[in-house]
C-alpha cells in the first residue's frame, strides 16, 4: 500500500440502541481506489458520514493525513481534503450549475496568493463532466443522471484529496454508469483517492482495487474483488444461504 | 443592480427625503413616513435571516422590542448619572444588545431546524415579552410614558428641525438606508453566497466547506442588531410604551409579510414589499379603516404564498425571462 491517507480504527456509531457500526477499522492508501459495499443497513452510509464529518462517531478514531480528525466539524475536513458526494444529489437548487461549483471553491479552497481564477477552473471541471456550454443551466432542473455529475462536478470544485463517492451510479443505465466511471477513474489518475460506494458490482470490482465489505456494522471481508467474489462470507450477506 | 446605480438612487433617496423634511411642515406625512420606514428596516431584518439564510421565524420582532426597551431602560438611567445623550447613543446601545441577544439566541436555538425553529423563536419573544412584563425599572405590564424631546439643533443652529417628528423621520431614512447597504453587501458577498448554500441545502453546504454555524450566527446577529436599531427611534415616537404594543402581533406580521411579498432571496425584495404595503397600509387606515390594513396583509399574504412563493421580485423575473424565451 502507499503512504497511508486515511485511517480509521474501532469506529462505532450508535443511533439509540441500535449499533450501525461496531468497531469498525478501514486504510486506505494515498491515491487507493476502494469499493465499500454491503447488503442494505449495513452501515455504509453511516460509515461515510463519520468519515466526512455529516456525524460523529460515538467512539473510535480517524486519522487523515497523519491529523486526527475524529472532533473536526465537516468543513473544516473539507478544506483538509476528505469532499463527498451525496446518495440523494443535494445541489443548491437556487443557483445555476456553476454557481454550484463556485461555493466549495470560495469556501473549501485555500488559495495560497495567486491561484488561478475560480470560474476558470470551473469551467475546466464541467468539461470533465461533460456540462460544457451549460454552466448558466437551472440547476434545480436537471435529470438524475445530470445531478449525479453535479454532485461530482461540485465535489471536484473542492480539490478533494480523498474523494467519497456514496452511490453515484444508482439507478442509471449502464451507458451512464460507464460516464461516471470514467469520470471517476479520469480523477483517480490525478492522484486522488476514492472511496466508492455502489449496489451495481460491476462497476465496483471494474474500479476497485480492494474492496470492503460490511455487513450489520462489521467488516466481514477485505481484499480484491477477485478475493471478494469468492469468498463465502460475502456470499451469505448477500444471498443469505 | 450596478454600484453606480445603486448609490444613486440611495443619494436620491437621502436627497428627496431632506428635501421633503425641509419643504412640508405637516407632521402627518411624517408619521405616515416614519411608519412606513420602521416597516422597511424590519422587513431587511427579517429578511437577512428568514430569506437568505432561510430560517423562518416568528421571533424577530421581538427583538424590535427589546431594542425600544433598551432605549426606555437607558432613558431612565443615563439622565439618573448626569448623561444626557443624543438619540444615535440609543440607536447605537440598541442595536449592539440586540445583536448581541441575537447571537445568543441564535447559538442556542439554530440547530433546529424548519417549524421547530420557528417555534422555538416564537417562545423566545415571549420569553423576553415576559421578562419586560416584570421588569418594573422600565415600566413593567403597564408601561411607561417617555416625555418628547425638543427638536434638537445641529450645527450651532444652521440645521433646526421644526418637530420632533421630522427629526425621527430623518433619522429613520438614514437608517433605513444603512439597512439597505448593509442587506446588499451581505448578499453580494462571500457571506451571502454561504448564506445562500445554507438556505439551499444546509448539510451539503457544510460538506462543501462552508461553516454554516458561524454564517448563521453572523446572520441572527446583524437581524437582532437591525431589529433593535429600528426599536430605539420607535420609543420617542409613540412617547407611551408598554410591553402589549411592543410586542404586538401586527408589527410581527408586517416584518413577515412584507419581505415574503416583495420576494425573499433578493436585498430589494424586502425594500419592494416594505413600500407597497406600507404605503397601502397607510393610505387604506386614513381612507377607509384601520382595521381594513390588517386584513389587507392577511389576505395579501396568503395570496402571495400561494401564487407567488418567491415574491414580487420574483414573479418580474419570471414573467421577464419567459417573454425572452418567447420574444
Amino acid at each position: 500500500m502507499a503512504e497511508r491517507i486515511l485511517s480509521v480504527k474501532a469506529l462505532t456509531k450508535r443511533f439509540g440502541g441500535f449499533v450501525a457500526l461496531n468497531a469498525v477499522d478501514l486504510q486506505l492508501g494515498e491515491g487507493e481506489r476502494l469499493g465499500l459495499i454491503g447488503p442494505n443497513g449495513s452501515g455504509k452510509t453511516t460509515m461515510i458520514n463519520c468519515i466526512s464529518g455529516a456525524l460523529f462517531c460515538d467512539q473510535g478514531t480517524i486519522t487523515f493525513k497523519g491529523t486526527d480528525i475524529t472532533r473536526l466539524p465537516a468543513h473544516r475536513r473539507t478544506r483538509r481534503g476528505i469532499v463527498r458526494s451525496f446518495q440523494i444529489p443535494r445541489p443548491f437548487r437556487s443557483m445555476t450549475i456553476l454557481q454550484n461549483l463556485l461555493i466549495p471553491m470560495e469556501y473549501a479552497v485555500t488559495r495560497g496568493g495567486r491561484g488561478s481564477d475560480p470560474e476558470t477552473e470551473a469551467r475546466d471541471i464541467l468539461d470533465v463532466v461533460g456540462f460544457r456550454g451549460r454552466a448558466n443551466d437551472n440547476s434545480g432542473r436537471l435529470t438524475q443522471v445530470d445531478m449525479r455529475k453535479l454532485e461530482l462536478a461540485r465535489a471536484l470544485a473542492a480539490r478533494p484529496q480523498l474523494l467519497i463517492s456514496d452511490e453515484a451510479m444508482a439507478g442509471l443505465s449502464s451507458s451512464e454508469v460507464d460516464e461516471i466511471l470514467g469520470i471517476l477513474l479520469k480523477l483517480n489518475e490525478r492522484g486522488v483517492a476514492v472511496i466508492m460506494i455502489e449496489h451495481i458490482m460491476r462497476a465496483v470490482f471494474r474500479f476497485s482495487e480492494r474492496v470492503v465489505v460490511l455487513d450489520a456494522g462489521r467488516k466481514i471481508a477485505e481484499g480484491t474483488p477477485a478475493q471478494i467474489v469468492k469468498d463465502p462470507e460475502v456470499e451469505r450477506a448477500y444471498l443469505g444461504v | 443592480m450596478r454600484s453606480a446605480g445603486f448609490w444613486s438612487v440611495v443619494a436620491a433617496a437621502l436627497l428627496g427625503g431632506l428635501a421633503f423634511a425641509a419643504l412640508t411642515n405637516n407632521a402627518y406625512y411624517f408619521t405616515a413616513a416614519y411608519a412606513i420606514l420602521q416597516a422597511l428596516i424590519m422587513a431587511i431584518a427579517w429578511n437577512i435571516l428568514g430569506g437568505f439564510t432561510g430560517y423562518v421565524n416568528f421571533g424577530s420582532a421581538g427583538f424590535f422590542a427589546v431594542g425600544a426597551y433598551c432605549t426606555v431602560a437607558l432613558h431612565k438611567f443615563l439622565p439618573s448619572i448626569g448623561i444626557d445623550p443624543p438619540l444615535f447613543v440609543f440607536v447605537f446601545a440598541s442595536a449592539i444588545v440586540c445583536g448581541l441577544i441575537g447571537l445568543a439566541a441564535g447559538y442556542l436555538t439554530l440547530r433546529l431546524k424548519g417549524v421547530y425553529f420557528a417555534i422555538a423563536t416564537l417562545a423566545l419573544a415571549i420569553v423576553f415579552e415576559t421578562l419586560i412584563k416584570n421588569w418594573s425599572y422600565v415600566g413593567g405590564a403597564k408601561g411607561t410614558p417617555i416625555l418628547t424631546p425638543d427638536p434638537p439643533q445641529f450645527l450651532w443652529g444652521y440645521i433646526a428641525f421644526s418637530s420632533y417628528v421630522k427629526y425621527l423621520f430623518v433619522v429613520m431614512l438614514l437608517l433605513s438606508l444603512t439597512a439597505i447597504v448593509i442587506s446588499r453587501y451581505i448578499v453580494n458577498s462571500k457571506i451571502g453566497r454561504g448564506l445562500a448554500a445554507v438556505r439551499d441545502d444546509e448539510l451539503a453546504a457544510e460538506c462543501m466547506g462552508v461553516p454554516t454555524l458561524r454564517l448563521k450566527l453572523i446572520s441572527a446577529t446583524v437581524m437582532g442588531a437591525l431589529m433593535g436599531m429600528a426599536g430605539a427611534p420607535y420609543v420617542f415616537m409613540v412617547s407611551f410604551i408598554d410591553p402589549a404594543s411592543a410586542f404586538s402581533l401586527e408589527i410581527a406580521v408586517n416584518s413577515i409579510a412584507m419581505p415574503m411579498i416583495g420576494g425573499t432571496a433578493y436585498w430589494y425584495g424586502p425594500v419592494v414589499g416594505a413600500l407597497l404595503l406600507g404605503t397601502a397600509q397607510q393610505f387604506i387606515s386614513v381612507t377607509i379603516s384601520s382595521e381594513l390594513n390588517v386584513l389587507l396583509v392577511g389576505v395579501v399574504l396568503v395570496a402571495f404564498v400561494i401564487l407567488a412563493p418567491r415574491g414580487l421580485v420574483g414573479l418580474v423575473n419570471d414573467l421577464r425571462a419567459k417573454a425572452k424565451r418567447h420574444g
